[in-house]
C-alpha cells in the first residue's frame, strides 16, 4: 500500500510515474532474507563501467565522469531495502561472470564494445523479466543499476548543465513555446518519489 | 523580558495566527503572539531555497536516516531532504491512531503557511447550506453575504492569482491576473468546454503567488521551489505577508518555543484570563495575561488546546458543553483520478516552472445533477512532456539511449479529485492521557474514516477523470485509485465547529467559544462542513472577520 500511495502523488497529477520510485525505501527498513556486504574498490570500478556503458560520453560526458560509481553505492546503502541491495550486489557478480564467459576478461577489462554487447543482451532480460514480473518478485539487477544510472547522471551538475538545460530562477512562464528537435530538456529542480 | 500583560493573545502563527496577529495590531491591540516551535526568519532561514538538485545527496529519494525521523511525513509524501527543516520530528510528537490517520505538523513560527499548497478558492452559498439542505451536519451560522468582504479583504493583501470565470459554485474574487494553462490543457480545456456544453471547465488553479509585485513583495519568478521558502517573497506566508505588517504597526511581540498547555478559564467571570505555556527548550511554565485570546494552533491542535483546559466546571474541557468538541472531524479525500497521454504538440514545449496546476470546478449534484451521494469534488492536475525517466524500451543501453532521453518526450496529462467529507459526529479526536510526547503532555487519539458517501463519490471521481480526458482527445487514460488515508490531504477541518446553537456546536457565528466568549477559534477547528475546495482562503477571511468583530466588542465594553 504505501509503494502505491509513492506513485500515487507523481502519477495523479502529472500522468508519469518517477523512475525507480518502486524500489526506493517508503518505510523505515526492515531485515531482508539476503545478507549485505560493503562495496569494495573493485565494485567501485565495476559500478562506474556499467554505469559508463549505459549512458558513455558522447559530445558530453558520460556517467564516470559523474561518479557514477560511487554514487550507486551510496544510493544502495543509504535508500535501497535489504533484499534489493543484496540483489544488487548479487548482480555486480553475475555481470563480472558473464564477461569472462564471453571474453575472459572481467567487465572493467573487456574492450567497450563488448561491454556495451553484454549489457545491450543483459537489458533485453531484464525487460522482459520485469515485464512479467509478480509484485511479489525480487527486482532484476539491472533495472535497480540502469536507473541509479540515470538517476545519479541526469541530477549531476554535469547531467543537469550540459547534457539537460536548467536555469534556477527563469523569471517567467511561457506554457507555448516553440520546440526544434534536438533541443534538451529543462531541468525539474524539485523531482522527488 | 516580555511583559504579561496584552490585550490579546493569539496561539499559533500559521495561516490563520499569522492573520489574527495582523489584524489585531493593525487596530492598535497590544497582541502576543506565540508558537510552539523556532522562529523561521524570512529569507535567512530558507537554507535550501538555492539549493542545486546535485547538491541534494540522495537526489529526491528518502535516506533510511530521513524515514525514521519524520516516518508520518514521509507516508503523506510531502517531506523530503530539502524540506525537511519544516516538518516536526514526529518521534516527538506521538499520537494514537484508532484509526489509520497521517497528521502532518509543521512546528515553527509560520507553521505550515511557509509549506502549503497555495491553492484558494471562495466557498459558495452551495456550501455554507449544504449541511441545511441534506441534513448532514449542522447549518451553518454564516452565509456567502457574510463573509465576501472578507474574502475581498484578504485577497487584496495575500494577492491571489486566478481568471474570472462567473461561475456561481466558486465566486470569483479580487485577483491578480491569472497563470498561464500550457498549450496542452488549454486544447484539452477547449475539448472539454464544448464536449460539455461549458457545464464543465478547465481552469488555471487560483494560487496564491504574486504574479505581479504586491506590497513590497516580488512576482513569481518560476522556480516552482515555494515549499523551501520563497527568497522573493512571492508566496503567500505569515514571514511573507502578515507577520512584517504586524511587525510594523509596534504592537506586536513574538514569542516561539511556546507551547499553550492550557487556556486559564475564570470561572466567575467565566472568560478566560490568558494563557499557561510551557517553553519548549527550558520545559518551564509561564503565564500569560489578555482580554481576549485567537486559538489559532491549527485544527486539532487548537482542540487539542481546548480539551487540555478542563476544569472542574467542563471536565472534558473547555468548549465542551455541547458535547460536540473534537467530534465532526473532516478532511478531503483525494488520489483518485485519470492521466493519459496526448498526441500532438511535439513542437510545442514550455519555458519556467508554474507554480500551479490546472482546477476542474465541482460539477456533480449542482444545477439539477444528481448523484447517488452527497456533495462534490474538484479535481487539480497538469500537463507536461516526458523527462528522462520515461521507459524507451527500445533503446536499451547507450549513446542512441542517451540522446533520446536527453530530448523532452510525449506530453501526458494527470488530474486528481479533491472530495467533500461530510461531518460525521463519530470521526473525532480525543485525549489519550495514557501516552505523552517529549514534553510530557498527553497526547491526541484520531478515530475517523470515510464512510459510504465518500467512497461512492470517488467512483466518479476516477470515472469522471477518464470521462473529461477520453473526451478532450487523450490516448491511453487510466482510471485510477491509489486508495486513501485520513488527515493525508493535510486539510483536516472541524472538532469545534460553528452553529446558531450552544446545544450542538462549539462556536458561535462569530467563532467565539460559545463557554468562554473571550476565546476565538478562527483556523480549520471552526468549519461545520468541508466543502470541495482548499480550506485556507477560508479561515484568513474567517480570521480577519472575527477580529473585526472582537474589536468592536471591546470598544463598546462587551468583551
Amino acid at each position: 500500500m504505501d509503494r502505491r500511495a509513492a506513485l500515487a502523488r507523481m502519477v495523479a497529477i502529472t500522468g508519469s510515474a518517477m523512475i525507480g520510485s518502486e524500489f526506493f525505501l517508503t518505510g523505515c527498513r526492515r531485515p531482508g532474507k539476503h545478507a549485505t556486504k560493503p562495496f569494495t574498490p573493485q565494485d567501485l570500478v565495476l559500478m562506474d563501467e556499467i554505469g559508463d556503458t549505459i549512458i558513455p560520453a558522447t559530445d558530453t560526458p558520460g556517467a564516470k565522469a559523474v561518479g557514477i560509481g560511487a554514487f550507486m553505492a551510496m544510493m544502495v546503502g543509504d535508500c535501497y531495502d535489504d533484499d534489493n541491495h543484496a540483489a544488487f550486489q548479487d548482480g555486480l557478480t553475475q555481470i563480472d561472470q558473464a564477461s569472462r564467459k564471453r571474453t575472459g576478461r572481467a567487465f572493467a577489462e573487456s574492450a567497450p564494445a563488448q561491454r556495451l554487447a553484454l549489457l545491450v543482451d543483459i537489458d533485453r532480460e531484464n525487460r522482459t523479466y520485469t515485464q512479467n514480473r509478480k509484485p511479489a518478485d525480487p527486482q532484476h539487477y539491472f533495472k535497480l543499476m540502469k536507473d541509479l544510472t540515470l538517476l545519479g547522471f541526469f541530477t549531476s551538475e554535469i547531467g543537469c548543465t550540459r547534457a539537460l538545460r536548467f536555469v534556477e530562477t527563469p523569471g517567467s512562464y511561457d506554457g507555448n513555446v516553440p520546440y526544434r528537435k534536438g533541443e534538451k530538456l529543462w531541468v525539474n529542480p524539485m523531482r522527488r518519489v | 523580558m516580555a511583559l504579561q500583560q496584552y490585550d490579546a493573545i493569539v496561539v499559533g502563527s500559521g495561516i490563520s495566527g499569522g492573520w489574527a496577529a495582523k489584524e489585531l495590531c493593525e487596530r492598535g491591540l497590544k497582541t502576543l503572539l506565540l508558537d510552539r516551535g523556532r522562529n523561521v526568519e524570512h529569507v535567512k532561514d530558507y537554507t535550501t531555497a538555492f539549493t542545486a538538485p546535485w547538491e541534494i545527496p540522495h537526489r529526491g529519494m528518502s535516506p533510511q536516516s530521513l524515514l525514521k525521523k519524520y516516518p508520518v511525513s514521509r507516508r503523506a509524501r510531502v517531506l523530503y531532504e530539502l524540506n525537511a527543516q519544516f516538518f516536526i520530528d514526529d518521534k516527538q510528537c506521538p499520537y494514537v491512531e484508532a484509526k489509520p490517520f497521517d497528521w502532518v505538523r509543521g512546528y515553527q513560527v509560520g507553521g505550515r503557511s511557509l509549506t502549503w499548497g497555495r491553492q484558494c478558492y471562495r466557498w459558495s452559498d452551495f456550501d455554507f447550506t449544504a449541511n441545511q439542505v441534506d441534513g448532514s451536519g449542522i447549518d451553518w451560522p454564516i452565509r456567502y453575504k457574510d463573509i465576501a468582504p472578507w474574502y475581498d479583504h484578504v485577497e487584496r493583501f495575500a494577492g491571489i492569482s486566478g481568471s474570472m470565470e462567473g461561475l456561481p459554485q466558486l465566486p470569483d474574487g479580487q485577483f491578480l491576473p491569472p497563470m498561464d494553462l500550457n498549450c496542452v490543457e488549454q486544447s484539452v480545456a477547449a475539448r472539454i468546454k464544448e464536449h460539455y456544453k461549458d457545464e464543465r471547465r478547465m481552469i488555471i488553479g487560483r494560487t496564491a503567488n504574486l504574479t505581479t509585485p504586491l506590497g513590497g513583495r516580488g512576482n513569481c519568478q518560476y522556480r516552482d521551489k515555494c515549499e523551501l521558502g520563497c527568497p522573493f517573497g512571492a508566496y503567500f506566508s505569515t514571514q511573507s505577508a502578515t507577520l512584517p505588517a504586524a511587525m510594523k504597526t509596534g504592537n506586536l511581540t513574538l514569542r516561539p518555543f511556546s507551547i499553550v498547555r492550557r487556556l486559564l478559564y475564570d470561572k466567575a467571570a467565566k472568560r478566560v484570563s490568558g494563557v499557561e505555556i510551557l517553553d519548549a527548550e527550558t520545559k518551564g511554565t509561564n503565564e500569560f495575561k489578555s482580554k481576549i485570546v485567537f486559538l489559532c494552533a491549527s485544527t486539532l491542535n487548537s482542540a487539542w488546546v481546548l480539551m487540555n483546559s478542563a476544569t472542574d466546571v467542563w471536565p472534558d474541557g473547555l468548549g465542551s458543553s455541547s458535547g460536540e468538541l473534537g467530534h465532526n472531524v473532516l478532511d478531503h479525500h483525494t488520489r483518485a483520478g485519470a492521466n493519459g497521454q496526448v498526441d500532438g504538440f511535439g513542437d510545442r514545449y514550455v519555458y519556467g516552472r508554474r507554480p500551479n496546476n490546472f482546477y476542474v470546478p465541482r460539477f456533480r449534484n449542482l444545477f439539477g445533477d444528481k448523484r447517488p451521494y452527497l456533495r462534490g469534488f474538484g479535481y487539480q492536475g497538469s500537463a507536461s512532456r516526458q523527462d528522462w525517466s520515461r521507459n524507451i524500451a527500445e533503446l536499451g543501453v547507450g549513446a542512441p539511449l542517451k540522446e533520446a532521453i536527453t530530448e523532452p518526450g510525449q506530453w501526458t496529462i494527470g488530474m486528481s479529485g479533491f472530495g467533500e467529507t461530510l461531518p460525521y459526529h463519530d470521526n473525532r479526536v480525543y485525549l489519550d492521557k495514557t501516552k505523552r510526547d517529549n514534553w510530557g503532555l498527553p497526547v491526541l487519539a484520531m478515530d475517523c474514516a470515510i464512510r459510504d458517501n465518500e467512497k461512492l463519490m470517488r467512483q466518479d471521481m476516477k470515472n469522471d477523470a477518464a470521462e473529461m480526458l477520453e473526451a478532450a482527445g487523450v490516448k491511453n487514460v487510466k482510471a485510477t485509485d491509489f486508495g486513501y488515508t485520513f488527515g493525508s490531504c493535510i486539510h483536516e477541518m472541524g472538532a469545534a465547529r460553528m452553529g446558531t446553537d450552544p446545544k450542538t456546536s462549539v462556536l458561535n457565528a462569530n467563532n467565539q467559544v460559545w463557554d468562554a466568549k473571550n476565546v476565538f477559534v478562527t483556523d480549520g477547528a471552526c468549519m461545520a462542513s468541508s466543502g470541495c475546495v482548499n480550506p485556507s482562503l477560508t479561515y484568513m477571511a474567517l480570521t480577519a472577520r472575527a477580529v473585526e468583530f472582537a474589536a468592536q466588542a471591546m470598544k463598546r465594553g462587551d468583551l
